[in-house]
């Protein structure tokens, strides 16, 4: 289509976005191919603990003497996942909120938004261990805890964008022809509504990796499931002694969320009507 | 008598996926002491480009001067230096625009605004610049100035946002003022206020006006001579009283045809057929030709060339250059 | 007789609004009482600056907005309050056509789709039969099949407000309202789009609803002219009769306001009253135009006047009739 043409031309001259891009797809072919290149089980113990890197194993072990790139590989699936699955699910629900408090407005939108803003106020982190604690730590409750904490920023931005063009003449003008609000909202609102949306939403999975790497390091992490902040989790208390042990999930984890970042702010400029006719 | 400003062959050009597009070609003109020119164009007629153009507010990239001269008091203004081109705008050239909103800063007050003018260029600070500020409220007629200076743009009407615009436009007492479509947002009522607001400070600071609009009505009542563009290009200038009796090219023709609400035959109203050609597929001849009822093949053989009569007035035409010869 | 397309009744419609958290409540009164008829096959022009409550009125005729009072007839039935499914199947009855064509066309549809809309919703016609219809209706308003396939952002000011035109015209309806049809375009392009207007008006017996502040324009393609201010009708007439010379100080100052192309020589245009129009919210006590008025007298800031029949029209004055418009320097419209 030649919107979607348009739309890469345009992000196409954005090099940091680009970049961006290209990093994220190194981190996405990894996680995607990388466990069966690499079979080795990240939970084995397969030799001395705390062998430095660039030795028997490439990126060395940690302190159960557990091979660090098997735990690297098989963590960026984990990580990836619950960092996508948790803010997809956080933007479906929180544009459905948003656009629904927006469309309509009045006691509705007060009530959405009163609630919006009572998970707004509680510090997302805390939040989040709560959850996490008061329920089983499995990948489940902790995909469910990161979107339950990430929701609301989306449905406050969808709100707006509704607000906004809910007077707009083409939406009195298919109210004017009898259109159903549910099709207005869907397929007249929603394709114009949704640039900004894909933002914050592309957003939300740095902030909902880094919170998923924050419960791992805290222990709370799926017990069963290797991911980067579970990793720094183990070597933390070593910190001193083996470095690398922390420094290399973490520098995974910075690579990413950059990465994540930069193609986010290129879909903004890209996708901005605004910055778009200059 | 050398004129106040004088546009001299100016081609601006912005780029494009499709590769550059001339907004507007080749362009000459020039503003006499104390006279009221207006620069008459239908949307793509290069006349706002031409406006921002003088003042070099094109943003660019993408815009680009591609050649030409603008000669304010004998100073070509595109040669300047950022510094002595910041000391012209504002200063000796105001300007206002057509949506007062847009160029209003919303989180301060109508006094602060106009008072950072005053300092910049007139070095007037504290209560001096107050009473300034005040007076020249009262100047462009803003009643209880006094109180008004106090508020924020979004407390004024369309009307009064417009005259802070202009007092904010003239502080400095500028030998030009450049007028964006200055009356097209504002109501009937208060588009006739303004208009003689303009017009009575024009004769009191003894200031050239260029007045850019597209709407004949405000041109017929405001404006010495007129530049009629189409296309980027002038199609046609003359003083206005000449050019409203006796318009030559048929473009113009058409437009005061239109702008008086003229019938045709049938009864319907009078318009002028197609529309305005893309800017990436202009026709190669003359802009109009395609539109045009009088158009003949060497019409759209090549651009006919600027002819001048006796009376001062210029036409871009060559069945109107005939008639005239 | 049959009914009127349309009439309203002692239409009222307040919005609260609140200015801070701490700020009383406070009413903007965007149509007070207003009355009106569309009839079949009219042109009726409302007139008026903004703030006067003409597109307010625009969009209580559609039952877009929800009238806090008064009447809205649809051919003799009365349709204030009903529900939006009691609404949907009578909305193709009124149409209407906006202002702003960038605004008014979805920009992530082509216009095959957009055309689609209104048939989808209204005939029972087949997704082929639609196309046919469609292409049909794009002729109808002079535009060539090969626009299905486009979408707005690749269409003119002109073109676009032709696809607005044509979307209304799909559902057949009897009364288009057109809310400033032509000013967001240029004055070249004007008069194709009224003429079209015009020419669907004699096809088709619709009724339109010609809202604008151009009263150059209206005087000439109207059969009757309201003129408004703030929330009210001051002064309703035929064309004719406004031609010849409005009664009401306000509708008297709106014309002469209008820059014309030839102005009389030594006749001033500007209009001969002052100050902007005064906000909707706490309007003037009594006759709301007294503020800017050069005939009121004290009784004009006490009573209100009433719309009241002088000389084979309606106007809200208390000395309509009286006035000695000479006087004005722009009386002459």
């Amino acid at each position: 289509m030649t919107d979607l043409a348009a739309f890469w031309v345009r992000f196409r001259t954005n090099r940091p976005a680009v970049a961006g891009l290209a990093v994220l797809a190194v981190v996405l072919v990894m996680a995607a191919i990388g466990p069966t290149l690499y079979p080795t089980d990240p939970f084995d113990m397969v030799g001395r603990p705390f062998l430095p890197p660039f030795g028997a194993y490439p990126l060395g072990t940690d302190v159960a003497g557990r091979d660090i790139l098997a735990g690297i590989l098989h963590g960026a699936r984990i990580s990836l996942m619950i960092g996508i699955m948790a803010s997809f699910g956080a933007t479906v629900f929180g544009v459905a909120v948003g656009a629904v408090a927006g469309y309509y407005g009045g006691w509705l939108d007060n009530l959405l938004m009163r609630l919006t803003d009572f998970f707004l106020t509680i510090p997302s982190f805390v939040l989040a261990v709560v959850l996490v604690a008061i329920f089983s730590p499995d990948i489940v409750t902790i995909v469910l805890a990161i979107a339950t904490v990430s929701w609301p920023s989306v449905a406050r931005l969808a709100r707006g964008e509704f607000i906004a063009h809910r007077q707009r003449e083409y939406v009195l003008g298919c109210r004017a022809l009898g259109m159903r609000d549910r099709e207005i909202i869907l397929f007249q609102i929603m394709p114009n509504a949704l640039p900004p949306v894909v933002v914050v939403g592309s957003l939300t999975v740095a902030t909902a990796i880094l919170t998923e790497s924050g419960l791992s390091f805290l222990g709370l992490g799926d017990p069963n499931l290797v991911s980067w902040g579970y990793m720094i989790g183990v070597a933390r208390t070593v910190l001193r002694s083996a470095w690398w042990m922390a420094a290399i999930p973490g520098l995974m984890i910075l690579i990413t969320v950059l990465a994540i970042n930069l193609v986010g702010e290129g879909l903004n400029d890209a996708l901005n009507p605004r910055l778009r006719q200059r | 008598m050398r004129p106040v400003l004088e546009i001299d062959g100016l081609s601006v050009e912005f780029a494009s996926a499709r590769g550059p597009v001339a907004a507007v070609n080749d362009l000459s003109f020039a503003i006499g002491e104390g006279e009221t020119v207006a620069l008459v164009g239908e949307s793509g007629s290069g006349k706002s480009t031409a406006a921002m153009a003088i003042l070099r507010l094109i943003a660019s990239p993408p815009g680009r001067v591609v050649k030409g001269r603008v000669l304010f008091e004998g100073v070509d203004l595109l040669g300047l230096s950022p510094a002595d081109l910041r000391k012209v705008r504002g200063d000796r050239i105001g300007m206002i625009f057509q949506d007062p909103m847009m160029a209003l800063n919303p989180v301060y007050t109508v006094a602060r605004q106009i008072a950072e003018v005053l300092e910049v260029h007139r070095g007037l600070a504290g209560r001096a610049a107050l009473d300034e500020v005040v007076s020249l409220l009262r100047l462009v007629g803003v009643p209880a100035p006094e109180t008004r200076a106090g508020q924020y743009p979004h407390n004024l009407s369309g009307g009064m946002r417009q005259r802070v615009m202009i007092a904010m436009a003239l502080e400095c007492k500028p030998r030009l003022l450049i007028a964006d479509e200055p009356t097209t947002a504002l109501d009937v009522t208060v588009q006739a206020q303004v208009l003689r607001l303009i017009e009575d400070l024009k004769s009191r600071l003894g200031m050239s006006v260029l007045l850019i609009t597209h709407d004949m009505g405000v041109v017929s009542q405001s404006a010495h001579r007129v530049v009629v563009m189409y296309a980027g290009r002038k199609v046609e200038e003359g003083a206005t009283r000449d050019l409203f009796a006796a318009p030559r090219h048929p473009y113009t023709q058409g437009l005061l045809r239109a702008a008086r609400r003229a019938r045709a035959d049938d009864g319907t109203l009078w318009e002028i057929r197609g529309t305005v050609p893309s800017p990436h597929a202009m026709p190669p001849g003359c802009g109009f030709a395609p539109r045009c009822d009088c158009a003949r093949a060497a019409c759209a053989a090549a651009v006919p060339e600027l002819t001048r009569t006796a009376d001062g007035h210029e036409v871009r035409c060559i069945v109107a250059a005939e008639g005239a010869a | 007789m049959t009914a009127p397309v349309l009439e309203v009744v002692d239409l009222v419609k307040h919005y609260p609004v609140r200015r801070g958290p701490f700020e009383p409540r406070k009413i903007v009164h965007a149509l007070d009482g207003v009355s009106l008829t569309v009839r079949r096959g009219e042109t009726l022009a409302i007139v008026g600056e903004s703030g006067c409550g003409k597109s307010t009125l625009a969009r209580c005729l559609l039952r877009l907005e929800d009238p806090t009072g008064g009447t809205i007839r649809l051919h003799g039935a009365d349709i204030t309050s009903l529900d939006a499914d009691a609404m949907r199947p009578l909305r193709r009855h009124v149409q209407i056509v906006f202002q702003d064509p960038y605004a008014s066309l979805n920009p992530r549809w082509s216009i095959g789709t957009l055309m689609a809309d209104p048939l989808r919703l209204h005939t029972k016609l087949s997704r082929a039969e639609r196309r046919v219809r469609a292409a049909e209706l794009l002729a109808i308003v002079g535009l060539g099949g090969e626009f299905l396939e486009r979408y707005p952002h690749e269409l003119s000011g002109g073109q676009r407000q032709r696809v607005a035109i044509a979307r209304a015209l799909a559902v057949e309806p009897d009364a288009i309202i057109c809310d400033e049809p032509v000013s967001a375009l240029d004055v070249s392009i004007q008069a194709q789009v009224i003429n079209l207007l015009m020419r669907l008006r004699r096809e088709f017996g619709i009724a339109l609803v010609f809202i604008s502040h151009d009263l150059s324009l209206v005087k000439h393609i109207a059969d009757r002219i309201a003129v408004m201010y703030l929330g009210q009708i001051v002064e309703l007439a035929d064309a004719a009769g406004m031609r010849e010379g409005a009664k009401h100080p306000y509708s008297r100052a709106l014309f002469a306001a209008a820059p014309t192309v030839d102005p009389v020589p030594g006749v001033s245009c500007e209009a001969p009253i002052g100050g902007d129009v005064p906000s909707p919210i706490d309007p003037p006590s009594g006759c709301r135009f007294h503020t800017r008025c050069a005939f009121a007298k004290d009784d004009c800031a006490l009573t209100a006047p009433s719309l009241r029949a002088v000389e084979g029209r309606s106007v809200r004055c208390h000395y309509a009739g009286e006035l000695d418009f000479a006087r004005w320097a722009g009386g002459s419209s």
